[in-house]
């Protein structure tokens, strides 16, 4: 049996274990409806076209421009039927339009000439949208890391206090532990995020929003690859975290750092995101890149080759992490007596054979 | 050629504390082997270097003639001295998880486990969450973890501590199974009522360094002075007077006495019986203990 066998074997533990856990699998639904409820309700809400209540005499051109018609003998019973909540608006002898408390635009353009408009920069995304959809991005990235990652310490940790880890150890290579572990949170955590796309896209699509979704199309296609790196970047912390105690209750000791390089990086996105210098910046750092680089692309801020240095960078980063963390991995995952120290862990490596 | 797992002059330090010095012993395939010590001698330091677990600083462990690889180590069998498997996962699952680990297929590994439970006496259990077994069913299951893959060696740290009396009849009965089979079985334990039982070979560390190492029988004539009983009708006192004889008991008409070095037993017995009926004349086998204690001074 080589590493690969045993990574994988390892890894198919870990997720099956993961699928049976309740607090995964609620969570995991949790998300699912938040996905659903984000992109259906709000065309749901804003509700259709509205009800007129008018005489018939002027119901015409309000049917053309395909509102819902409710037919009145007079005004006042038009006024009526809108203070009745019968009907969204009134349009009476003028015409002049009635309503409640909200301008109903709909009547108003369809009773009305407007100035053709030409729009210089079509693709220009809504700002609204713009400010949420990279939030979106960095707000998946940072809990699916934190969640994910606190899982990979979790089982580390599991396999040390119970004291299993020295047969597994005896068994197969500690990477493929390491590796095993690294792999099942990356799948489980990519495997949640697409179900999440998944119900998101359709929910676009029945909510009649594609506009939305070509214009995601390819931030998605970008968000991936930061995605992944970044999360090994952050899950190898998690994971010499892990491997530096012995029992669950001591984790907060160790994870504070941790913590700090998913939350700084976040917090600074967030809150700098039209500081386009800022911006920049953290677009190339390699804990903010995976939030950063995908909303300056969203936002139609960064040349190509940009993505790719940030991307290189991050790789080397990622990759630098990995290597530290399978280091303090291998010196600590057989003390089991109280706290290792990093530095510890570092020089008293077993060279196993 | 007899398949032996030999250890050659293995040493390991923590720091500035060498805690094994030199340590080199056979264990012999189809012999259940003793390892005997106090704590902090080595025992677990020794065992989990021959896993591989820890790597020694010098010397070598050999299976068959050839340094241990990998491959090789995942066909023994393990039993650390700290328990532990997954409180939340069921036994059968996990022997089996482990039994592939160690390379079986998906299959051959449900069906030694199938087998293993039975054995074991946990069968009915097996499905069951491990955090839901007796501390004893518990420790059945950690011999099925270590027995699964049907290893070629067998070591195991201190197999016997926390079992019930009918748990160590069981893994007793697993165990010489395995050696009669012809795997080589390394045994730690401090209850040494139960390696003098159960073992065929022992190995005696003390300090880091092995003490004393050979068959059962070879170290009992080796680490004990003659000493023998011997039961008259009447008072025993005159031994005292007898030469070569330093008593170590006297009571009445029993007495235990060692004989000198070069001392032969005979004559003392025709004196006996000169001077009366002698109701018990024989030598005085050495417990482990005893040879324990004499041996790790």
């Amino acid at each position: 049996m080589n590493v690969m066998q045993a990574t994988r074997l390892v890894a198919a533990r870990e997720i099956r274990v993961k699928l049976r856990d309740r607090t995964f699998l609620i969570s995991t639904v949790v998300f699912l409806l938040i996905a659903a409820a984000a992109t259906i309700l709000p065309p749901l809400l804003s509700g259709g076209p509205s009800t007129v209540a008018v005489t018939e005499a002027a119901a015409g051109p309000l049917r053309a421009a395909g509102l819902e018609v409710l037919a009145v003998p007079d005004d006042a019973a038009a006024e009526q039927a809108v203070r009745d909540g019968d009907a969204d608006a009134a349009v009476v002898a003028g015409p002049a339009v009635l309503a409640m408390d909200d301008a109903p635009d709909d009547v108003i353009s369809a009773l009305s000439t407007e100035p053709p408009v030409r729009l210089l920069n079509p693709d220009a995304v809504d700002p609204v949208v713009a400010f949420l959809v990279p939030f979106a991005f960095a707000f998946i990235f940072f809990i699916t890391s934190q969640t994910f990652g606190v899982q990979i310490a979790q089982s580390i940790i599991e396999e040390k206090q119970t004291r299993i880890v020295e047969i597994l150890v005896a068994a197969v290579p500690v990477r493929a532990l390491l590796a095993g572990k690294m792999l099942a949170g990356t799948i489980l955590a990519l495997g949640q995020i697409a179900l999440v796309a998944v119900v998101a896209v359709a929910g676009m699509t029945f909510g009649d929003n594609t506009t939305l979704l070509s214009l995601l199309g390819p931030a998605i296609s970008w968000f991936v690859p930061f995605f992944l790196l970044g999360f090994v970047l952050i899950a190898s912390m998690w994971a010499a975290a892990g491997a530096l105690v012995n029992r669950l209750e001591d984790i907060g000791g160790v994870s504070m750092p941790v913590q700090l390089a998913v939350m700084l990086p976040f917090f600074a996105v967030i809150f700098l995101n039209d500081n386009v210098t800022a911006m920049r910046v953290l677009s190339y750092l390699p804990f903010s890149a995976p939030t950063a680089m995908p909303l300056r692309l969203f936002t139609g801020d960064a040349a190509g080759w940009e993505l790719v240095v940030s991307l290189a960078l991050l790789l080397v980063a990622a990759a630098g992490f990995l290597l530290a963390g399978a280091r303090v991995y291998e010196g600590s995952l057989l003390r089991t007596n109280g706290r290792t120290s990093i530095r510890t862990a570092w020089r008293e490596r077993e060279t196993l054979g | 050629m007899t398949s032996v797992l030999r250890l050659d002059g293995v040493d390991r330090s923590f720091g500035d504390r060498q805690v094994l010095k030199d340590v080199s012993f056979d264990v012999v395939a189809g012999r259940m082997t003793g390892f005997v010590g106090g704590n902090g001698a080595g025992k677990t330091t020794t065992m989990r270097i021959i896993l591989g677990v820890l790597a020694a600083d010098a010397g070598q462990v050999t299976w068959r003639g050839e340094p241990l690889s990998r491959d090789a180590r995942r066909r023994f069998g393990y039993m650390p001295e700290e328990r532990g498997l997954y409180p939340k996962m069921s036994v059968r699952e996990q022997v089996t998880y482990l039994g592939q680990l160690h390379g079986l297929t998906a299959d051959a590994a449900r069906r030694a486990t199938d087998g293993l439970l039975e054995r074991v006496g946990l069968a009915e259990r097996g499905n069951d969450l491990l955090e839901t077994l007796s501390l004893g069913n518990q420790q059945r299951a950690q011999i099925a973890a270590a027995l699964v893959h049907d290893p070629e060696v067998l070591v195991l740290d201190e197999p016997f501590s926390g079992l019930d009396p009918l748990a160590v009849d069981t893994v007793v009965g697993v165990l010489r199974e395995r050696a009669t089979a012809g795997a080589p079985v390394l045994f730690s334990s401090h209850q040494l009522d139960v390696v003098e039982r159960l073992c065929d070979d022992l190995v005696i560390i003390a300090d880091g360094s092995i003490r004393a190492a050979g068959s059962r029988e070879q170290l009992r004539s080796a680490y004990t002075t003659p000493r023998f009983e011997l039961v008259v009708e009447t008072d025993a006192g005159w031994l005292r007077d007898h030469p070569g004889v330093s008593l170590v008991d006297l009571d009445g008409a029993r007495a235990v006495f060692d004989l000198a070095a070069g001392t032969d037993e005979q004559p003392v017995l025709r004196a006996a019986l000169e001077r009366g009926p002698v109701r018990a004349f024989r030598p005085v086998t050495p417990s482990l203990a005893e040879i324990f204690r004499e041996v790790a001074k």
